[in-house]
C-alpha cells in the first residue's frame, strides 16, 4: 500500500497512531489495538468520562482519553508507572466506596472492576472501607439490582436512553451521595418497563445489574477473565451476550 | 442428673479458672471452672465468646447467591455449608437433582470428609493421643509428631492434600468454589481429572486403613482409660439412608437413646423443628438443641462420627464396614459411648470416604452433562447433610422477589453443645477435683472438647485462633495466678 492518503496521527507511548477527525484518543487507540485501561467507556455509547481510569498524559497534562478529541501531533503517554499507580488508586477507591465481596459475588470472573484490579496489580483495597449502606432491588421478575456493586459508570443510563429508548436509569445526588436511581414513581425496577432483553440489562461492568437465577452457572475456568486479561477482552470487537431464558 | 455442675449453688465463695481460648480446636471458645479453697469443682462450663449474626447478613440477598455466600460463614467448613445451603436451594427451585450431579456432590463431600478428618486426627489430636495428655507441652503439637513419627505426619499431610484436590476439581477452586449450584452442578469431572485422582486413590485407602489401625492400637493399649475418660451416656442423632446405611450426604434423621432404643427414625428433615427445639441459656451464645419428645432435661444428644457409626445399621463400603463391626464389638460394646471413641469412629469414616471416592471415580456418570434441573418454585427450603463434625441444618425462607427473608442454621457444634459441656464436667470431676492445677491437667479438659472436633468458628461465625490463657482468681475476683499458652504451645507465667 502506498502512503497516498494523508492521514493524521498522534503518538501513544512512542507509537504512531492514526486517527480521523472526530475520534477521541480512546477511539484511535482502540482502533489501532493500543490498550488504555477504561471502565466507563464502551464504544457503543457516548463517552462520559466518569471513572477517570483512562487518564493519559497529553503533552504533559493529564486528560481522560475517552473524552479528549485526538489532534494532530499529540504526544500521549499512557503506559507509565505513574499513571498506572494513579489508576490503581482510582480502582482501590471504587472498591472501598462500594461493597464488593468478590469471592461471593456471582459476577466474579466476569467483572471488569475485578479484572481491572488484577490488571493494575492491586493487592489490597489500601483505603479504609466506607461500608456504605446501599439498596438492593429485587422487585423485577427477571433482574436483580444490587447497588452495593454500582460504580456509577452510567453505562446502563446511556444504554437505556440511547439504545433501548426507555430511560430506565438515572443518576441522582452529588459527591459521595451520588447514586443510581430507577425512573419510576416508586423507585422500583419492577415498576418500569425494563426488560431482560434490553441492552441496558447487559452492559453493567460489575455485578450491579444481574439477570436473575443465572448466577454461578458458568464454571470457574470458563468465565470471561479466567484466562484473559481485561486488556485482551476489551480489545475484542463488542460482543453482545444474549440472555438465557428458562 | 445431667445438669449437675452446670451452675454452682454458692458461686460467691469460689475461685474462677478460665481456659480461654481452648487450643487446637477451630475457632474461639472458653472454659470456666469455679473451685473452692480445696480445689473442689463446683461449676464447669464450656462457652462461646463471640457471635456474628450470619442469619441477618444473608437477609435480602438473592437465594442463588447464598450457597456461595455461606462459604464465608466458616473458613474451616466452607464445603459443608455450601452443600447444605444448596440442598435447601434445590428445594426452593423445586429441583430433582440429576443423578450425575448428586454423585459429583457426594464426591466433593467425601473429599471434604477426608481432608477434615485427616486434619483433625493428625494435626489436632494425634499430639495428645501419641504423647499423652500431660506430656511436655512443647512436644504436644504437630511439630512434635513430625519429629517423632515422620511417617504418620507425612500420611496425614497426604490424606489432607488429596481431599483438597477432590474439592478443587469438583468445586472449581481450592476454596470458595462455585461447582454446586441450585438444582445441580455447573461442571462434571473430566476424564483427565478423574485419572489424576485415580492415580493416588489406592495409596489414600491404604493410608486411611493405617490410620484406623493406629487409633485401634492406641485405644486398645489402655482400653479402660480410653473408655472411661470423660465418660457418660447419651442419645445420638444422625442422618441414615433409607435402608439404614451410613450416608453422610442425604437421608432421614435417626435418633436413639442412651440404651440404643429408637426415639425417631427416617424423619423427613424438612420438618426438623417438629423433632428438635433450641434452648437459649444466659451464659452462652451457643444455643442448646434438644429432642422435643424427651424434653429440655433429657433431650440433649451427640452428633458427629460417633453418633453416625453407632446409629447406622451398616456401612456400605467393605473395609469400613469390617472396621465398624470391630468397633461395635470392642470390649462388649464398651467403646460405643466413650468420648474418646470419637477418634476411632472418625477414622472409620475417613476410610469410608476414601473407599467411596474410589467407587465414585469409577462411575461413568461423573462425566455426564445432565447436571441441572429445576421445577416449581417454593418459598421455603431446608438442606441437611452430615458434615465432618455432625448434622448440619440450613433453613431458608424467601419472598416473592426471591430474596432471603429468614435463615436458620443449626451447626454440628451447636448440636454437641450440651454434650461437650457434659464431657468437660466429667473430666473436671475425674481429673481436676481436689487437685493442684497444672497445665497438663487443664489440657485434659481440652482433650475432652477436642474429641468432638468442635468448630467454634462455625458456631460463632468468627474466624481465627488465639493463644490460651488460664486465670486463677480468688472469690473476690482478684487474680491469683495466670498462665499463658501461646499458639505454638509454649507456656509462660
Ligand atoms: S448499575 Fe452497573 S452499569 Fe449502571 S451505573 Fe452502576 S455500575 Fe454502571
Ligand atoms: S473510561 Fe474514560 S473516564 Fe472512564
Ligand atoms: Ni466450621
Amino acid at each position: 500500500m502506498g502512503a497516498l492518503v494523508m492521514s493524521k496521527a498522534i503518538t501513544i507511548d512512542g507509537k504512531s497512531v492514526s486517527f480521523i477527525d472526530g475520534q477521541t484518543i480512546m477511539d484511535a487507540a482502540l482502533a489501532a489495538g493500543v490498550y488504555i485501561p477504561h471502565l466507563c467507556h464502551n464504544p457503543e455509547f457516548e463517552p462520559h468520562g466518569n471513572c477517570k481510569l483512562c487518564i493519559v498524559s497529553v503533552n504533559g497534562r493529564n486528560m481522560t482519553a475517552c473524552t479528549m478529541p485526538a489532534a494532530e501531533d499529540m504526544v500521549v503517554a499512557s503506559n507509565t508507572p505513574e499513571l498506572d499507580s494513579d489508576r490503581q488508586a482510582l480502582v482501590q477507591m471504587l472498591f472501598v466506596e462500594g461493597n464488593h465481596i468478590c469471592p461471593a459475588c456471582e459476577a466474579s470472573g466476569n467483572c471488569q472492576l475485578q479484572a481491572a484490579a488484577y490488571y493494575l496489580k492491586m493487592l489490597s483495597p489500601h483505603f479504609m472501607h466506607f461500608y456504605p449502606p446501599r439498596e438492593v432491588d429485587a422487585s423485577h421478575p427477571d433482574i436483580f439490582l444490587d447497588l452495593n456493586r454500582c460504580i456509577l459508570c452510567e453505562l446502563c443510563v446511556r444504554a437505556s436512553r440511547e439504545v433501548d429508548g426507555k430511560n430506565v436509569f438515572g443518576i441522582s445526588g452529588r459527591g459521595i451521595g451520588t447514586h443510581l436511581v430507577v425512573n419510576a414513581a416508586s423507585g422500583r425496577l419492577g415498576d418500569t418497563n425494563f426488560a431482560v432483553t434490553d441492552r441496558a440489562a447487559q452492559v453493567c461492568p460489575t455485578g450491579a445489574i444481574l439477570i436473575k437465577r443465572q448466577g454461578y452457572k458458568i464454571p470457574i475456568g470458563q468465565r470471561t477473565f479466567d484466562h484473559k486479561k481485561i486488556s485482551e477482552v476489551q480489545m475484542e470487537p463488542v460482543k453482545r451476550t444474549e440472555p438465557e431464558h428458562e | 442428673m445431667t445438669f449437675a455442675l452446670e451452675t454452682a449453688a454458692h458461686p460467691e465463695n469460689l475461685k474462677r479458672i478460665v481456659i480461654e481460648p481452648v487450643t487446637r480446636v477451630e475457632g474461639h471458645g472458653k472454659v470456666t471452672l469455679l473451685m473452692d479453697e480445696d480445689n473442689r469443682v463446683h461449676q464447669a462450663r464450656f462457652h462461646i465468646v463471640e457471635f456474628r449474626g450470619f442469619e441477618k447478613f444473608v437477609q435480602g440477598r438473592p437465594f442463588w447467591e447464598v450457597p456461595v455466600l455461606v462459604q464465608r460463614l466458616c473458613g474451616i467448613c466452607p464445603v459443608s455449608h455450601n452443600l447444605a445451603a444448596c440442598k435447601a436451594m434445590d428445594m426452593i427451585i423445586g429441583a430433582t437433582v440429576p443423578v450425575a450431579a448428586d454423585k459429583l456432590r457426594r464426591l466433593m463431600h467425601m473429599g471434604q470428609i477426608l481432608q477434615s478428618h485427616a486434619l483433625h486426627f493428625f494435626h489436632l489430636s494425634a499430639p495428645d493421643l501419641l504423647f499423652g495428655f500431660d506430656a511436655a507441652v512443647g512436644k504436644r503439637n504437630i511439630a512434635g509428631i513430625v519429629a517423632a513419627y515422620p511417617d504418620i505426619a507425612r500420611q496425614g499431610v497426604g490424606l489432607r492434600r488429596y481431599g483438597q484436590e477432590v474439592i478443587r476439581l469438583t468445586s472449581g477452586k481450592r476454596v470458595h468454589g462455585t461447582g454446586v449450584i441450585p438444582g445441580g452442578m455447573n461442571k462434571n469431572l473430566s476424564l483427565d481429572e478423574r485419572d489424576y485422582l485415580l492415580k493416588e486413590i489406592d495409596q489414600i485407602i491404604a493410608w486411611s486403613q493405617a490410620a484406623v489401625e493406629l487409633i485401634k492400637v492406641i485405644y486398645s493399649e489402655r482400653p479402660d482409660f480410653h473408655n472411661s475418660f470423660g465418660f457418660y451416656r447419651s442419645s445420638f442423632m444422625s442422618l441414615v439412608r433409607e435402608d439404614g446405611a451410613l450416608d453422610l450426604y442425604h437421608g432421614g434423621l435417626r435418633a436413639r437413646d442412651e440404651h440404643g432404643q429408637t426415639i425417631f427414625d427416617h424423619v423427613d428433615y424438612t420438618h426438623y423443628w417438629d423433632y428438635i427445639h433450641e434452648e437459649v441459656k444466659s451464659w452462652s451464645y451457643m444455643k442448646f438443641p434438644f429432642i422435643r419428645a424427651r424434653g429440655r432435661e433429657q433431650g440433649w444428644y451427640r452428633v458427629g462420627p460417633l453418633a453416625r457409626i453407632n446409629n447406622c445399621d451398616f456401612i456400605p463400603t467393605r473395609l469400613a464396614e469390617a472396621e465398624r463391626k470391630i468397633f461395635k464389638e470392642f470390649g462388649g460394646g464398651s467403646a460405643t459411648q466413650a468420648t474418646l471413641a470419637y477418634h476411632w469412629a472418625r477414622m472409620i469414616e475417613m476410610l469410608h470416604a476414601a473407599e467411596t471416592i474410589q467407587e465414585l471415580l469409577h462411575d461413568p456418570d461423573l462425566q455426564s452433562d445432565d447436571l441441572v434441573s429445576s421445577g416449581e418454585r417454593q418459598l421455603r427450603g431446608v438442606g441437611v447433610i452430615e458434615a465432618p463434625r455432625g448434622t448440619l441444618i440450613h433453613h431458608y425462607r424467601i419472598n416473592e422477589d426471591e430474596q432471603i427473608v429468614r435463615a436458620n442454621l443449626i451447626v454440628s457444634t451447636t448440636h454437641n453443645n450440651q454434650a461437650m459441656n457434659e464431657a468437660v464436667r466429667q473430666v473436671a470431676l475425674q481429673y481436676l477435683d481436689g487437685q493442684q492445677l497444672t497445665e497438663g491437667l487443664l489440657n485434659h479438659i481440652e482433650v475432652a472438647i477436642r474429641a468432638f472436633d468442635p468448630c467454634l468458628s462455625c458456631a460463632t461465625h468468627a474466624i481465627g485462633k488465639m493463644p490460651l490463657e488460664v486465670e486463677l482468681m480468688d472469690a473476690a475476683g482478684a487474680l491469683i495466678q495466670r498462665l499463658i499458652k501461646d499458639s505454638d504451645g509454649q507456656c509462660r507465667a
